[in-house]
C-alpha cells in the first residue's frame, strides 16, 4: 500500500512520518506541496512542522497548496487522511475538520510524553485500537490549543467525532481536552500529538519497562492498511 | 525609484586624498589603523576601513586569544589526529566516525546579542552555529545550549531567562532540529552577562566534505538566502569590543533578527546543492557578513575575487556599500559554484524559492576587488583581511584576590551533626535552582524531531543514531564549571573536560573528539588573560592526557560589567561514538533488585562544591582534585561492560555528590532504592557530609543485574576501578532510604525538585 507523506516548505517530521508508514509495513511515497499530483496513494499523512514558517496562522497558507487542495478533493471521495499538529491545524484551515487551533494556554511551546484515549476505533487510522485504550504519545507544539463554538463541540461529542482525549493534564488548553479529531466518514483524522514519534522501540517515549521504548504510535499507521486492505 | 547612494569613498578618492577616519569609533587601535595604511600603501577607503575594523576585531580576528589557541593544534600526538579530517580553523573541526561517515560539531557563544536582546540573541545564535555545520557540507542533525543567567532572585534575570528560551525554543523547534541537552546555570556573577552558547553537530559522508575555499579562477561567487538589510550592522565588532556600561547609548538595532524559516528551506536547499555537486566552496555569513565571507573564501583558496556590490539583492536599497558589506542578516550563504554548473544551481535553488544572485568571480590574483557600480570601492589583498590580522601579547598578571581565595578553604564551614539535618540539606541542595528539574526550559525544546534521538535531557548526554543501518551513534555532552574555575583555571577547565568525558562514556560510547566555548571577561585585564592562559593550558594538556583532540572552538571576551568579570567558563564539548545505539546505557534506574555501585573513591572535597554554595553561601579553597588516569579507566571499564550489556544504568556523580546522583537516578523513572553508607565511610575515611556531598572526580554510580555481581565486580577488580556496592533498587517502596540517614518518599522529592522552577519562571 502506498502512502503519501507531503512536503511543504517548513514541514520537519516528513521523514519520520516516512519511517513509521515503513516500520507498519506500508510504502511512503515522498510528495511535494507544489505538485497537484498526488501519485495514486492509498492514503495521505499531512506531517508536522512549521508549514510556510506558520507566519500567518498555522496551516493556513499550506490549506492552498496544490498538493492540499488535491487531498481536500479525494478525502470527499473517501481517501484516508491523517493530519498530525501542523498537518492537524492544516486539515482544520482546510475545513476537513472543524473548529480552530491556537496558542497554547501557557504560551510556551511544550514538549513531553502525552497520555492520551482513545474513544473512537471506528476511523481509518484507529481500528487496531481497542475503545478507550489509554496510550502515549509525544507531543509537541506552541499552537496546540482546540476551540470550537459551543454547537461544534456539542455536535462532536454526541456524533462521537473526538477520537483522542488528553488524559493527566491538559497540555495546551484544548476545549473539552480534545487531543484529536475525525470527520463524519471516519476517513480523516487529526491529532496534536505525534504518533510517529512512538513507533521504534529505543527512540519513542519512556515506557515503565525500557528507556524509549514506546511504540503505540504504529498502530496509527497499521489501521490504515488495514482499513485499505478491507476497503 | 532607488535610493542607491552614489557618492562614494573609492579607491582613486583614497589615493588622491589622506583623510581623518573614525577608525576608532569602528574600534580600531591607532596602531591597527597605521598597519592597515602601510598594507595599503595609502588611506583605507571606507569600505576597506569597515572590512578591516570588522575583521580585526576580536571576534572574528581572535587576536588576544591566538598565541594560546596554537597549542590546541600543537600539543597533540599523531594517534589523536588520526580520525580528524578537518581540524581547527575551519568553520568548525570534522571527525570521521567510520562507516564512511564524519561528523562536524561546534559550539558557539551569542552572549552580548543575547543580553540586549534576549530572544532574537539566542535565537540567531542557534542559526549561526547551524550554518557553520552546514558549512561544512553536513546536515545538521541536534543542537545543544549552554546557558548561564544571573541569581534568580534579581528583578531582570527572568527576562533573560524567557527571551533566552523562547528563542532557542522558536529558532531550533522551526528549524526541525532535536534539542538533546545541555546546560543551565544560576549565578549572580552572571547578572549583567549572560552566558548563550549554542552547540550544533551535523553528519555527513566522507565525500560529501566541503571547505570555504575559491581556489579555481572564473568560478563563479553567488549570494543566496536572505536578502541584506540593515539588521546588525556593526555588530560583531560594536557588541564583542565593548563592555557594557550603563551610560552608553542602546545598542538594540545592533542585534540581528533570525527567520528559522528561511534557514530551515536555506538547510534543504544547500544539501541538495551539495548532493548535485554544483558547490564547489562554501561559507556561512555570520559575524562580519560579505566582508568576512569574500576575504575568506579567496584567502582559504590563494586567490583573489571580483565582487559587484551592487548585485546584492537588498531589504532596503538606500543601504550604503560600507553597511552592506557589514551587514549581519541571517540566513544567508556565500557559494563558489563552476561556471558549468550555473544552470543546475538556479534549478535547486529555484525550487526551494530562495533568491540569490551573482555577484562575481573568482581571479587568479591576490587581490580582492570590490566595485559599486563603475566605482572600484575595495583593493586589497584577501589574507590581511581575513587571516593576518594583528596579533596581541596581552599583559598577564596572577590575580592579587587569588590567594586570599584560595586560602578561604570550606574546612572551617560547620557541618550537620544530626541525621535530621543532613536530610534537611540533600532536599535544599535538590530544590536550589542549580539542581532543580530544568524541565520548565527544556520541555520548550523538541527532542523528538527526526527520529533519531537514543538519549536527550535529562540523561547525561544527549545521543543519536546516524546510521539507521547500523545503529552508529554519536553522543555528545557539555559541562563547565565557573566556580572551580575561578578558584584554579587550570584544573578548573580541565574538570569541565573531565566531567563532559565521563558523561560521554555513561552512555556507552566511546570518547573521541571535544569543542569548546571559552566565555572570559575582558582580555585588557592581566588578571583575565592569565585565567585565560591558565585554561586555555590545562585544557590542552588534559587533551593530550586523554588522548582526545580539540577540533575547533571559540572564544568570547569582554563578559563584564565595568571592572567586575564573570568566572572563566570554558564550554567543553565531547562527542563520543557507539557502534550501536542499542546499547546506551540510560542514567536512571529502571529494574527492581538490581544492585548499585559506587565506581571510583571519595576524598573530602567540599570546595566550591553545591554543598557550600547552596547551604553556606561559601566559594573559596581549590576545587577537586583531577583524576585524568582514572576517568580514562573508568570510562573503559564502562564501555566495556556496556558491550557485555551488563550494565542497566549509570550516572555520572558531578555537583552535589553522591547525594544528588543517588535523588537524579531515582527520579529519573520513579524508581527508588535502598542505600548503605557505611562501607564508604570506612573505606575512604570521610564524614557524613564528605560521603554525601563531596565532589571528588572520576566517580560514577551504576546499577547492575543481580545475576552479574561477581562478574561486574571482577571485571572492576581488573580493570583497577575501585569498586563498592552501595545499594539495591527497590521499586514497589517509592522511595530512597538511605541507612541510619533518612528515608525520602520519592512523589515529595519530586514536587519539591520539579517545582523550582516554574515558581521562580513561571
Amino acid at each position: 500500500m502506498k502512502i503519501g507523506v507531503i512536503t511543504y516548505p517548513g514541514t520537519l517530521d516528513d521523514r519520520d512520518a516516512q519511517r513509521a508508514i515503513r516500520l507498519a509495513g506500508g510504502t511512503p511515497v515522498p510528495l511535494w506541496h507544489a505538485d497537484g499530483d498526488i501519485k495514486k496513494v492509498d492514503a495521505v499523512v499531512l506531517p508536522g512542522g512549521f508549514s510556510y514558517g506558520d507566519y500567518l496562522r498555522c496551516g493556513a497558507i499550506a490549506a492552498q497548496a496544490p498538493a492540499t487542495q488535491e487531498v481536500v478533493r479525494l478525502a470527499a471521495q473517501g481517501l484516508p487522511v491523517l493530519g498530525i499538529c501542523n498537518g492537524f491545524q492544516i486539515l482544520v484551515e482546510s475545513r476537513l475538520l472543524p473548529g480552530g487551533l491556537i496558542r497554547n494556554e501557557h504560551q510556551h511551546f511544550i514538549c513531553r510524553d502525552q497520555r492520551i484515549r482513545v474513544e473512537n476505533t471506528n476511523t481509518a487510522w484507529t481500528n487496531l485500537f481497542e475503545q478507550d485504550e489509554e496510550i502515549t504519545i509525544p507531543l509537541k507544539n506552541a499552537e496546540g490549543g482546540y476551540i470550537a463554538s459551543a454547537e461544534t463541540l456539542k455536535m462532536l461529542e454526541a456524533e462521537n467525532r473526538v477520537v483522542f482525549r488528553y488524559l493527566d493534564i491538559n497540555p495546551n488548553g484544548s476545549m473539552n481536552d480534545i487531543a484529536g479529531l475525525t470527520n463524519e466518514r471516519g476517513n480523516v483524522v487529526g491529532l496534536m500529538p505525534h504518533p510517529e514519534h512512538a513507533t521504534e522501540a529505543g527512540f519513542g517515549p519512556d515506557t515503565d519497562i525500557a528507556t524509549r521504548s514506546g511504540v503505540d504510535g504504529l498502530k496509527f499507521f497499521q489501521s490504515v492498511l488495514k482499513a485499505l486492505v478491507n476497503a | 525609484m532607488s535610493k542607491r547612494p552614489t557618492n562614494v569613498d573609492t579607491v582613486s578618492d583614497a589615493i588622491a586624498n589622506d583623510k581623518e577616519q573614525p577608525w576608532k569609533e569602528l574600534g580600531l587601535k591607532q596602531d591597527e589603523y597605521q598597519e592597515i595604511k602601510t598594507i595599503l600603501g595609502r588611506r583605507p577607503t571606507s569600505s576597506e576601513l569597515a572590512m578591516y575594523s570588522v575583521m580585526w576585531s576580536e571576534h572574528c580576528s581572535y587576536k588576544s586569544s591566538k598565541i594560546y589557541l596554537r597549542q590546541f593544534g600543537e600539543k597533540v600526538t599523531p594517534e589523536m589526529k588520526k580520525d580528524l579530517m578537518v581540524g581547527m580553523g575551519e568553520n568548525a573541526g570534522v571527525v570521521d566516525i567510520g562507516e564512511g561517515l564524519a561528523v562536524t560539531f561546534k559550539v558557539e557563544s551569542h552572549n552580548h546579542p543575547s543580553y540586549i536582546e534576549p530572544f532574537q540573541g539566542a535565537a540567531t545564535g542557534v542559526g549561526g552555529i547551524v550554518r557553520d555545520i552546514l558549512t561544512m557540507g553536513a546536515r545538521p542533525i541536534a543542537v545543544m545550549d549552554q546557558l548561564r543567567f544571573g541569581a534568580p532572585s534579581d528583578p531582570d534575570t527572568a527576562r533573560v531567562v524567557h527571551g533566552v528560551t523562547s528563542g532557542i525554543s522558536f529558532y531550533g523547534n522551526c528549524l526541525g532540529l532535536p534539542n538533546i541537552g545541555g546546560e543551565t546555570v544560576f549565578d549572580k556573577v552572571y547578572q549583567g552577562n549572560p552566558l548563550v552558547n549554542a552547540l550544533a553537530v551535523g553528519v555527513m559522508k566522507h565525500e560529501d566534505l566541503k571547505l570555504a575555499k575559491a581556489s579555481n579562477p572564473g568560478d563563479l561567487v553567488i549570494l543566496f538566502g536572505a536578502r541584506t538589510g540593515g539588521d546588525g550592522i556593526g555588530g560583531v565588532s560594536v557588541l564583542a569590543s565593548e563592555t557594557f556600561d550603563s551610560t552608553g547609548p542602546t545598542r538594540r538595532p545592533a542585534v540581528q533578527v533570525g527567520d528559522p524559516f528561511a534557514e530551515k528551506v536555506l538547510i534543504e536547499c544547500c544539501l541538495e546543492l551539495f548532493y548535485a555537486g554544483v558547490v564547489a566552496g562554501i561559507q556561512d555569513l555570520g559575524g562580519a557578513g560579505i566582508s568576512c565571507a569574500t576575504s575568506e573564501l579567496a584567502s582559504n583558496g590563494g586567490k583573489g575575487m571580483k565582487v559587484q556590490l551592487q548585485n546584492v539583492l537588498l531589504r532596503d536599497d538606500s543601504l550604503t556599500p560600507e553597511e552592506i558589506l557589514m551587514s549581519e542578516s541571517q540566513e544567508r550563504m556565500m557559494a563558489i559554484v563552476p561556471t558549468k554548473d550555473l544552470k543546475a544551481f538556479e534549478a535547486i535553488v529555484t525550487k526551494w524559492e530562495v533568491e540569490y544572485s551573482v555577484l562575481g568571480e573568482v581571479i587568479d590574483e591576490d587581490r580582492l576587488y570590490i566595485n559599486w557600480g563603475e566605482q572600484e570601492i575595495v583593493n586589497v589583498p584577501p589574507r590581511t583581511v581575513a587571516h593576518d590580522g594583528p596579533v596581541y601579547h596581552r599583559p598577564v598578571e596572577y590575580p592579587k584576590y587569588q590567594d586570599a581565595l584560595n586560602a578561604n578553604s570550606s574546612s572551617s564551614l560547620p557541618r550537620a551533626t544530626t541525621p535530621a539535618e543532613l536530610a534537611k540539606q540533600i532536599m535544599a541542595i535538590v530544590v536550589s535552582p542549580n539542581q532543580a528539574d530544568k524541565s520548565w526550559i527544556t520541555a520548550q525544546y523538541d527532542r523528538y524531531v527526526m527520529g533519531n534521538t537514543a538519549l536527550s535531557m535529562p540523561d547525561d548526554a544527549g545521543m543519536i543514531r546516524v546510521s539507521e543501518e547500523t545503529g552508529l551513534g554519536i553522543t555528545l555532552a557539555t559541562d563547565a564549571n565557573g566556580k572551580y574555575c575561578q578558584l584554579d583555571p587550570y584544573h578548573g577547565a580541565q574538570l569541565a573536560l573531565a566531567e563532559a568525558y565521563r558523561n560521554v562514556a555513561v552512555t556507552g560510547a566511546k570518547p573521541k573528539a571535544v569543542t569548546n566555548c571559552l566565555n572570559f571577561g575582558s582580555p585588557e585585564n592581566p588578571g583575565v588573560m592569565w585565567q585565560f592562559k591558565q585554561a586555555t593550558a590545562g585544557l590542552a594538556d588534559a587533551c593530550l592526557e586523554l588522548g582526545i583532540p580539540v577540533t575547533g572552538g571559540n572564544v568570547s571576551f569582554y563578559n563584564q560589567t565595568g571592572d567586575v568579570a564573570i568566572y572563566p567558563t570554558p564550554v567543553v564539548g565531547v562527542l563520543g561514538v557507539i557502534d550501536n545505539v542499542a546499547r546506551r546505557i540510560p542514567s536512571g534506574w529502571q529494574d527492581e533488585g538490581n544492585n548499585i555501585y559506587l565506581l571510583g573513591t571519595t576524598k573530602d572535597e567540599l570546595d566550591g562544591s553545591a554543598w557550600a554554595e547552596t547551604i553556606h553561601q561559601h566559594l573559596g579553597g581549590k576545587p577537586p582534585v583531577v583524576e585524568l588516569a582514572a576517568e580514562k579507566k573508568l570510562a573503559d571499564l564502562i564501555h566495556g561492560a556496556a558491550i557485555q550489556g551488563m550494565i542497566e544504568a549509570a550516572h555520572d556523580i558531578s555537583e552535589g555528590g553522591l547525594a544528588i546522583a543517588v535523588v537524579e537516578a531515582a527520579l529519573r523513572f520513579n524508581v527508588g532504592a535502598r542505600i548503605w553508607l557505611d562501607e564508604v565511610l570506612e573505606r575512604d575515611d570521610l564524614d557524613l557530609t564528605a560521603a554525601l556531598f563531596s565532589e571528588s572526580q572520576a566517580r560514577v554510580i551504576v546499577s547492575v543485574g543481580r545475576e552479574d555481581d561477581v562478574k561486574f565486580q571482577s571485571l572492576c577488580e581488573a580493570r583497577g576501578v575501585p569498586v563498592l556496592r552501595i545499594g539495591v533498587t527497590d521499586k514497589a517502596s517509592g522511595s530512597i532510604e538511605i541507612k541510619e540517614l533518612a528515608t525520602f518518599e520519592l512523589n515529595e522529592v519530586r514536587e519539591g525538585w520539579a517545582k523550582t522552577l516554574p515558581e521562580l519562571f513561571g
